[in-house]
């Protein structure tokens, strides 16, 4: 992390009117990193990002960019700074007079010198790496609200910017898509290396691509840090809006956040006086880089919700619960089982898993797919056993270190 | 009325009843209408300056093409029906009229004059404004609400010279055109009524023309058509662009309420322009 930030906030004020939305908000996103700003809906979230981008001017307080004030930068030093963002609006702001193409090659066109040939080339690799290529001549009218998300990073990224704002860019996606878009943001912001600022309120998958979290309550900015440090936050904030979003994602894909697991995990086994050991699995997906460059974004998520489903399906039935801990990782706590019965236990699940799960997952996968690829894939699976007063991390890092693989499809295999 | 320490503070509502207070409202009305109105013209006019002097930067060519083909050649035939049935009614009127007189050989003359120094103008305005108008202003104000305005800028890409600029040129260049079209098609409206169906000698209708229609007529004609094409333009562009900042209504319908009243204060603008113009053509 360089010393100075890249966008520093210095006691911003914005008013509508009468109405204050923000409030000496103070703030600091560095560079090259994912930053998170997270907080409910109508907290200002939109119009702090719209600040960054110069669409809304503050009422008190200094922007920096790069720790010079913005408001004291020549005219053409705010449009070089202006000039290194993009921003993927919630409403996606697509042109509906003008097709996928048109509106991916817009920026190109009108604000380069590029020739016909090269715009082509570029918008066609964007196009293509968003899985957006039956899509290209269509209007934005005719596509799905996660085909028009795709079409809108595109876009936004076909400058090359070197900092770009996702605005809710999760906003109305099923838990698939919504992972997928997240997972493609964070494949992006790895591959092009540039800072990403994302307001969201999709806690806690957020946190898996997040380096920071930025957390806005009561119109100003109550956290700054690592998602792990917000999990030793202790405010308000926590009860009314982390909770009450994870309530909401349990429902959603039937899965424990990181925190409830924790927290979970200490009742648990504060419940056990007995001072018996309890069980950790570790399932892990191999290669995840590789499915979503050969089957992409949509069917990668597809084939981890359905192996989270899964897991949680045979666990959850006899007490365990599961929580996904990485993008390719999914952590089970069986808090009632010694070593012996969770080997056992996991020995039916893995008979099962190849007679009849790792091809429904594949079967998933394949409707979101392209019907002529296909890739092996392969998933790993580790026991451990700890006692109640081991740190989790030790005991999950015990069962990885276990993990064998569990299951293999191969592309024969599915033909 | 006695005022005691006590009800100093007046609550909002007993203030519209002071006796003082409803002396001057009409005024205080007035005022604040003025003062608004003052503020749009000084904001239109600023408007108008930065789409015109966004003009000339690169890579506007081809979107003025793209509008004059929109505003202009497709406005083509509603223009021509128009013009012809306008045309046809004036040879109509001006023959039952002029006869009376005597005067009859005329009225090539009457009807061409008519046409191409007041009609053609401003009724090719007015039918632009119903069909090009109104569209430019729902198109714009749906680009506004539906943050695409907010995309361009994102973008580094200047709404006044990728939305603006393009209309407004393509208005102008457009609507001595199709006057041109209507003062032509209109004569032959009226060659139709007055020769073909009234029996006026074709040689007298042309020679009456010929005789008294002469250049200055056509450029005062074509000078109206050029201030009713920047007035319509910039009223039909402004309307739609501040449509998010409208107090009376809010989104979609805010975008109805803008092109209702693009239309009328476009049409208004248009009749009380031919005056002013007119006045001043004839000094």
């Amino acid at each position: 992390m360089s010393a100075i930030p890249l966008i520093e906030f210095k006691n911003i004020t914005k008013r509508f009117g009468s109405q204050t939305v923000l409030n000496k908000v103070n703030l600091q996103i560095y560079e090259g990193q994912v930053t998170t700003i997270i907080g409910l809906s109508g907290s200002g979230k939109s119009v702090l990002l719209k600040h960054i981008i110069g669409l809304l001017k503050p009422d008190e307080g200094t922007i920096l960019f790069r720790g010079k004030p913005m408001a004291e930068m020549k005219k053409s030093e705010v449009r070089e700074s202006l000039a290194q963002i993009s921003y993927m609006f919630q409403g996606n702001a697509l042109f509906d007079s003008l097709n996928i193409y048109d509106n991916i090659a817009l920026p190109l066109i009108e604000t380069t010198n590029l020739k016909k040939a090269e715009i082509n080339r570029r918008v066609m690799a964007r196009i293509e790496q968003t899985e957006l290529t039956e899509a290209t001549y269509k209007f934005p009218s005719e596509l799905s609200g996660g085909m028009q998300k795709r079409a809108a990073l595109a876009r936004a990224l076909i400058t090359d910017p070197r900092i770009v704002l996702f605005d809710e860019p999760t906003t109305g996606q099923d838990p698939v898509r919504k992972n997928a878009i997240l997972s493609m943001i964070a494949q992006y912001q790895r591959k092009f290396n540039f800072t990403a600022i994302m307001v969201s309120h999709e806690i806690p998958d957020v946190y898996f691509i997040s380096n920071r979290i930025l957390a806005l309550y009561n119109k100003t900015i109550v956290f700054q840090g690592t998602p792990e440090e917000l999990g030793n936050f202790d405010h308000p904030f926590n009860d009314e809006v982390i909770h009450s979003l994870e309530g909401l994602q349990k429902e959603l894909t039937g899965l424990y956040s990181k925190r409830q697991f924790k927290m979970l995990k200490h009742v648990q086994l504060k419940r056990r006086e007995s001072g018996e050991n309890y069980c950790i699995a570790v399932f892990t997906l191999l290669d995840l880089d590789t499915i979503i460059s050969v089957l992409g974004h949509d069917a990668a998520q597809e084939v981890i919700h359905s192996m989270g489903v899964y897991i949680d399906k045979h666990f959850g039935a006899i007490g365990g619960f599961s929580t996904r801990r990485k993008s390719n990782e999914f952590v089970t706590m069986l808090p009632f089982s010694d070593l012996a019965e969770t080997e056992s236990i996991l020995k039916d699940f893995v008979t099962d898993f190849q007679a009849q799960g790792i091809r429904d997952i594949w079967a998933g996968a394949q409707k979101l797919a392209p019907s002529d690829k296909c890739v092996d894939f392969a998933i790993l699976a580790g026991i451990a056993e700890g006692p109640p007063v081991a740190e989790i991390d030790f005991i999950i890092e015990l069962a990885k270190s276990q993990q064998k693989e569990i299951g293999r499809l191969r592309c024969a295999a599915k033909e | 009325m006695e005022v005691t320490e006590n009800n100093q503070h007046h609550t909002e509502a007993e203030e519209k009843y002071l006796p003082g207070m409803s002396l001057t409202r009409p005024f205080t009305f007035i005022g604040e209408k003025v003062i608004g109105w003052i503020n749009v013209l000084g904001t239109a006019t600023i408007f108008l300056c930065l789409a015109l002097w966004k003009t000339f930067r690169p890579k506007q060519f081809s979107k003025v093409i793209a509008q004059i083909y929109y505003i202009g050649a497709r406005s083509t035939t509603i223009i021509i029906l128009v013009s012809l049935f306008t045309g046809m009614v004036l040879g109509l009127q001006s023959y039952h009229a002029l006869i009376k007189f005597g005067a009859v050989g005329g009225l090539g003359a009457l009807v061409s004059l008519s046409l191409i120094r007041e009609l053609g103008p401003v009724l090719t305005a007015i039918m632009i404004t119903a069909r090009a108008g109104s569209a430019i202003t729902a198109e714009i104000g749906i680009q506004r609400i539906s943050e695409q305005v907010d995309a361009l800028h994102t973008m580094r890409i200047d709404p006044f010279r990728y939305l603006i600029s393009p209309r407004i040129i393509a208005a102008i260049i457009s609507f001595p055109l199709l006057t041109a079209v209507f003062d032509f098609i209109g004569i032959i409206g009226g060659y139709i009524s007055g020769v073909a169906l009234l029996g006026l000698n074709a040689g007298v209708y042309s020679h009456s023309i010929q005789g008294n229609v002469d250049m200055k007529d056509l450029t005062d004609g074509f000078i109206k058509a050029i201030v009713f094409a920047v007035i319509v333009a910039t009223v039909c562009c402004y309307q739609g662009y501040f449509v998010h900042m409208r107090k009376d209504s809010h989104g979609a319908k805010a975008v109805g309420m803008a092109t209702t009243s693009a239309v009328v204060t476009s049409c208004v603008l248009v009749l009380v322009s031919d005056y002013v113009v007119t006045s001043l053509l004839l000094i």
